[in-house]
């Protein structure tokens, strides 16, 4: 298994103590992509958050790769991130002063790809998301169709196991975000990544293997077409 | 600010807060939103942003804090001494002021003749070397009888209680020969009292003067001791001499027409001299010096402008989406402009009522411990006091308010031009800082730096470099305006790397150096005047030590006195030095003062053995000598300052007054002279002492015999001589380091003043760099999540601030070297007249460029720690 969440809870102190997450399991296997549902403010950032080694579980298990989470310091954790995990946003975060290609290869230069390697990488990846010939557009040259594909390419440039989105098509039209969603999953599935999806859009899940729906009393199966 | 008038939201606007406001705001026509509305927006930016406001209080406070204080100063000593003046002068139409050594008494009577002279008191003039101190004491001898009734402020008064002490006061007092009467401020000075005696040195010997009482009505802080006109003549040796004669004029006299009638009656050197002439000149002996550190405080002020508007800049490039925001809910154009630009204003109100109170305690702290010169030495024997007057507190309260908001209308404008549906869009931050690198502010800078090299090739205005100052601020603004597109330039050149940090370092800056264009500003425009400064006052300072050298080759000095003119070497003193074992040779050298123009400070005379054939063996001479002819009038050697005030030329045949007498005199060359910034003329010793028959001298240059040491030939010298002991000697080396002393002490107040420049120019970079991170705090998310640690980000911002900082020090290295041009060749000689070669100080230019580096670096890793220490995951919060 390639991420685990064992029984895993998470609470947030504040002057309205709060339990976002109680008794949460989930297994992805590698390839695997696996829709989270649920409504705003149940807890699916958090678990996201949890998963990428940015935030701790107070009770429970996460072992990624063969690694408890809680067990890694901040910077082995970042190591994890930069090494085997890509992240999809909703806001794109590209950065406006890298071109296209620039964007994608800093997954490669933080981990110390030659820098002869680079440039065919990428240019396969720009290729693979269908911006071929756009790799010195700057983000404000590009729509917000080719900035999450921008966002997506550099999230698999690396041949990461996990890829963490959440909600990767907010900002995009219902055709554009199927399309995205369908690279999304074609590239990870070909990478062997599993694919952890945050999104409150039913017509998105349909695109994961399997969809769950998270509650105050943790995950459950969910059907996105049998309503509830 | 009249949008924040109060308009009250009405009941309907509790459903829908935004849509309320909307509104209201669209109510209010072109105006900002209503009064508690638009208060609000500026009171929770400067809550949510304490420091930054601090900041740019504290910029403009330091602006206003530094003209105020120097103009608190000026006016003090100023306003001080011209009141002593005055006193001296009492109720005298005009004075007739002969030169430093007198004029011949028999002047007085064919004066006080004259029908229209309704009274005439003659003066004799002595600044006295009081025994122990370095500074001298001004004694006036008076016509008690004659001064009553024009100077009555210079009779001295006997204290009745004096008498009851036991002091032998009686009216005859006034005319004893053996007392002085002197002034409060004096008495304090010296630690003395009536009944006490005054010890004053003539020539080498000392008189002693019993204190008869007081000078009721000299003013608080006049220094000064009056006796009887025949005492004074005779005890410090001034027969049939007078410096001055006080004229009142009869009731209906022009003074103007009778000075000018009375001029052919006057021997040559005796001028009548108004109290607006005195006042004039009094004026004009820090006039140079007061501008200058006025152009410096100025230079405070625009550096703290500089800052609001890099602060200002930088927040509105934060707010943009927020302004957009506005604009798209229906607030105007001019709405937004009054929003930003009120910020500024209150900034200004602020900082400025800050600056006025730190520039007054600044002042009356200065005015304590520094006097009123600052150090420069132009009001020995004025103790000013600091006083408030409301025009000068109000003119720099409106320049501190107008700097401030001047320093926002920039980016007020930009905020208010920006089109909503783009300045939402994340990115377009660059936008409005792209548009600096457009051909017309390229044109415009270079227009900037072409006006700023014609301005310093124009004349002075009256007498001060208006131009060369013109030319310092129009080369800066083209070098500031010239830096978008040279950062464009030189980062977009700079070869990329392939390791991730170099490469998101080197495309961030190449990308968007709009945002870093502004820090850069901050540090061009520090780093330019620090580096012109340096350059300027070490040249100056180099010069100053080769001059000293050249003028210095006799291995022993020695002088009457350190200060006054009562102290001299008779003839007979002067055959005792010579003749002291172990002087191998003496050269005597006789200072004293002539008036060329009434209206200006006196010229210094400086008598001395010169080879008319090698003058540049004694004299550090700017142009070849010229050597007289067969029939020429003797020639004089006049220093750069001379030569600019009263445009002699060499080879000109010009005329002097000495001994009452116009002499003539050819100009055979002129010398480089740092010592008297009004003039000075040599002239060879035994022409002077032919033409004046004036046998006494002041100053002497020892060369010693083989094998004695100084310390032997001083110890000799005071036995030998009589009064020796109160012989004041010196080596070249003590008389280099005082000389030098000197030069570092007055330009302490530029190394202050500049050091403030730099500390703004640095508050520039922090807020630049801070206001940057936090507009990159989502970037700084992504990289994050992708796997850069805190470290690198830091050293990512390290590495921009001291890149950023590295091309601000070359340009502002370079603009500096320009700049320093103006401040030698330029605002030097047209505001002191005198001239020196470029020095660099190469060392500490290196250390200083290497210290902004790092501290460039620092600021920018330190203001940018807010927005590092956002976690990743809430950097990116919208989407998770």
């Amino acid at each position: 298994m390639m991420l685990t969440f064992a029984n895993v809870s998470k609470h947030y102190d504040g002057t309205t103590p709060r339990n976002v997450l109680r008794g949460v399991n989930l297994e992805l296997r590698a390839g695997e992509c696996v829709a989270i549902m649920g409504e705003s403010g149940v807890g699916k950032s958090t678990l996201l958050n949890l998963a990428a080694g940015l935030d701790r579980p107070d009770a429970g298990q996460i072992v990624f790769d063969g690694h408890d989470l809680a067990t890694l310091d901040d910077d082995a954790a970042t190591l994890q991130r930069r090494q085997k995990m890509g992240f999809v946003f909703q806001a794109f975060h590209v950065l406006p002063n890298l071109s296209a290609a620039q964007n994608i290869a800093l997954p490669l230069l933080l981990n110390g790809m030659r820098a002869k390697d680079v440039p065919p990488r990428v240019s396969f990846v720009l290729l693979a998301v269908g911006l071929g010939g756009r790799e010195h557009a700057l983000p404000r040259e590009l729509s917000g169709g080719e900035l999450q594909r921008v966002a997506i390419a550099r999230a698999l440039v690396h041949q990461p196991r996990l890829v963490l989105a959440d909600e990767p098509t907010g900002n995009l039209d219902h055709d554009t975000a199927m399309r995205i969603l369908a690279l999304l999953r074609e590239l990870a599935q070909k990478n062997g990544a599993g694919v952890l999806l945050a999104t409150h859009s039913a017509a998105v899940a349909t695109a994961a293997d399997r969809v769950l729906r998270l509650t105050p009393d943790g995950l459950e199966p969910y059907a996105p077409g049998a309503g509830g | 600010m009249r949008w924040l008038g109060a308009v009250r939201p009405s009941r309907d606007c509790a459903s829908s807060r935004s849509s309320c406001l909307a509104r209201l705001w669209r109510r209010t026509g072109d105006r900002m939103p209503a009064g508690g509305v638009g208060a609000a927006l500026i009171a929770g930016e400067m809550r949510g942003h304490p420091l930054r406001t601090l900041i740019g209080i504290l910029a403009i406070a330091a602006g206003v804090a530094m003209g105020y204080a120097v103009q608190l100063i000026n006016r003090a000593a100023l306003g001080e001494l011209s009141a002593t003046v005055n006193s001296l002068m009492g109720n005298a139409d005009f004075e007739l002021r002969g030169p430093r050594a007198g004029f011949d008494e028999a002047l007085y009577p064919r004066i006080a003749r004259l029908p229209e002279v309704a009274a005439a008191s003659p003066v004799v003039e002595v600044d006295a070397r009081v025994a122990g101190r370095d500074e001298a004491l001004k004694l006036l001898g008076v016509d008690v009888f004659r001064a009553g009734y024009v100077t009555p402020n210079l009779v001295g008064r006997v204290e009745q209680a004096d008498r009851r002490n036991g002091a032998k006061g009686t009216s005859l007092d006034l005319l004893d020969p053996d007392t002085v009467f002197l002034s409060p401020a004096a008495l304090t000075w010296l630690a003395l009292k009536p009944g006490d005696t005054l010890t004053v040195q003539v020539g080498l010997g000392p008189v002693a003067l019993r204190v008869a009482g007081v000078l009721g009505a000299s003013g608080d802080a006049v220094r000064v001791g009056v006796m009887d006109i025949g005492a004074a003549q005779w005890r410090l040796q001034r027969l049939g001499t007078l410096a001055r004669i006080d004229i009142k004029l009869k009731p209906g006299v022009d003074a103007e027409v009778f000075a000018h009638s009375i001029a052919p009656l006057l021997p040559a050197g005796v001028a009548a001299v108004t109290p607006g002439d005195n006042a004039h000149r009094t004026s004009m002996l820090s006039r140079a010096y007061r501008a200058n550190l006025n152009v410096l405080a100025l230079v405070a002020l625009f550096t703290g402008a500089f800052l609001v508007f890099t602060m200002q800049a930088l927040a509105v490039l934060r707010r943009r989406a927020q302004f957009a925001l506005l604009r798209a809910i229906g607030v105007t154009q001019r709405g937004v402009l009054r929003l930003v630009v009120s910020e500024g204003a209150i900034l200004g109100v602020l900082g400025a009522a800050a600056g006025l109170a730190i520039g007054f305690a600044l002042a009356a702290a200065v005015l304590r411990y520094a006097g009123g010169d600052l150090g420069g030495g132009y009001f020995e024997g004025v103790q000013p006091r600091v006083r408030f007057d409301v025009l000068p507190a109000a003119i720099f309260f409106a320049l501190g308010v107008a700097a401030s908001v001047l320093g926002s209308l920039a980016p007020a404008l930009e905020a208010a031009r920006a089109r909503p549906a783009r300045a939402l869009k994340a990115g377009d931050e660059e936008a409005p800082a792209s548009r600096l690198r457009t051909k017309r502010t390229v044109t415009a800078a270079l227009s900037a730096i072409a006006a700023g090299v014609v301005a310093a090739l124009l004349p002075p205005v009256a007498g001060l470099p208006v131009f060369g100052y013109l030319a310092i601020a129009l080369l800066l603004l083209g070098g500031v305006l010239a830096m978008p597109a040279l950062a464009r330039a030189v980062f977009a050149v700079l070869p990329r790397s392939n390791h991730a940090l170099p490469q998101l370092v080197l495309a961030q800056l190449a990308n968007a150096p709009g945002r870093a264009t502004i820090g850069l500003a901050g540090i061009v425009t520090s780093f330019s005047l620090m580096t012109a400064m340096a350059i300027m006052v070490s040249s100056f300072r180099v010069a100053v030590d080769d001059w000293l050298q050249l003028l210095l080759p006799a291995p022993l000095y020695l002088r009457a006195s350190p200060g006054g003119d009562s102290a001299f070497l008779s003839p007979g003193d002067q055959a005792a030095i010579a003749a002291t074992p172990g002087i191998a040779r003496a050269e005597f050298l006789r200072a004293t003062q002539i008036s060329l123009d009434a209206r200006l400070p006196p010229v210094s005379l400086l008598a001395r053995p010169i080879d008319p054939n090698h003058p540049g063996a004694r004299l550090p001479l700017t142009t070849a000598p010229l050597v007289p002819q067969a029939g020429d009038a003797p020639p004089v050697w006049i220093s750069e300052a001379a030569a600019d005030l009263y445009g002699m030329q060499p080879g000109q045949r010009i005329t002097l007054p000495l001994a009452g007498r116009r002499l003539p005199f050819t100009v055979a060359g002129i010398w480089r002279d740092y010592a008297r910034q009004f003039g000075a003329i040599v002239i060879d010793a035994s022409d002077y002492r032919r033409l004046t028959r004036d046998t006494r001298v002041t100053d002497a240059a020892l060369w010693l015999a083989p094998g004695v040491a100084p310390a032997q030939a001083i110890a000799r010298l005071r036995e030998s001589v009589p009064g020796g002991q109160r012989l004041e000697f010196a080596q070249p080396g003590e008389i280099r380091a005082a000389s030098l002393r000197i030069f570092d002490r007055s330009f302490a107040v530029t190394y202050l003043l500049e050091a403030v420049a730099v500390i703004i120019g640095l508050f520039g970079v922090g807020a630049s760099f801070g206001s940057q991170a936090l507009a990159r705090t989502r970037e700084f998310g992504m990289l994050r999540h992708i796997g850069v640690t805190r470290r690198q980000i830091a050293l990512m911002l390290a590495m921009e601030g001291a890149l950023v900082a590295l091309l601000g020090v070359l340009a502002g290295l370079t603009l500096g070297l320009s700049l320093a041009m103006v401040l030698v060749h330029v605002v030097n000689p047209q505001s002191f007249h005198w001239t020196m070669s470029v020095h660099m100080p190469w060392g500490l230019l290196a250390a200083l460029a290497s210290a902004v580096v790092v501290a460039a670096a620092l600021t920018a890793l330190l203001s940018s720690r807010a927005a590092m220490s956002v976690d990743a995951v809430r950097a990116v919060r919208d989407d998770w």
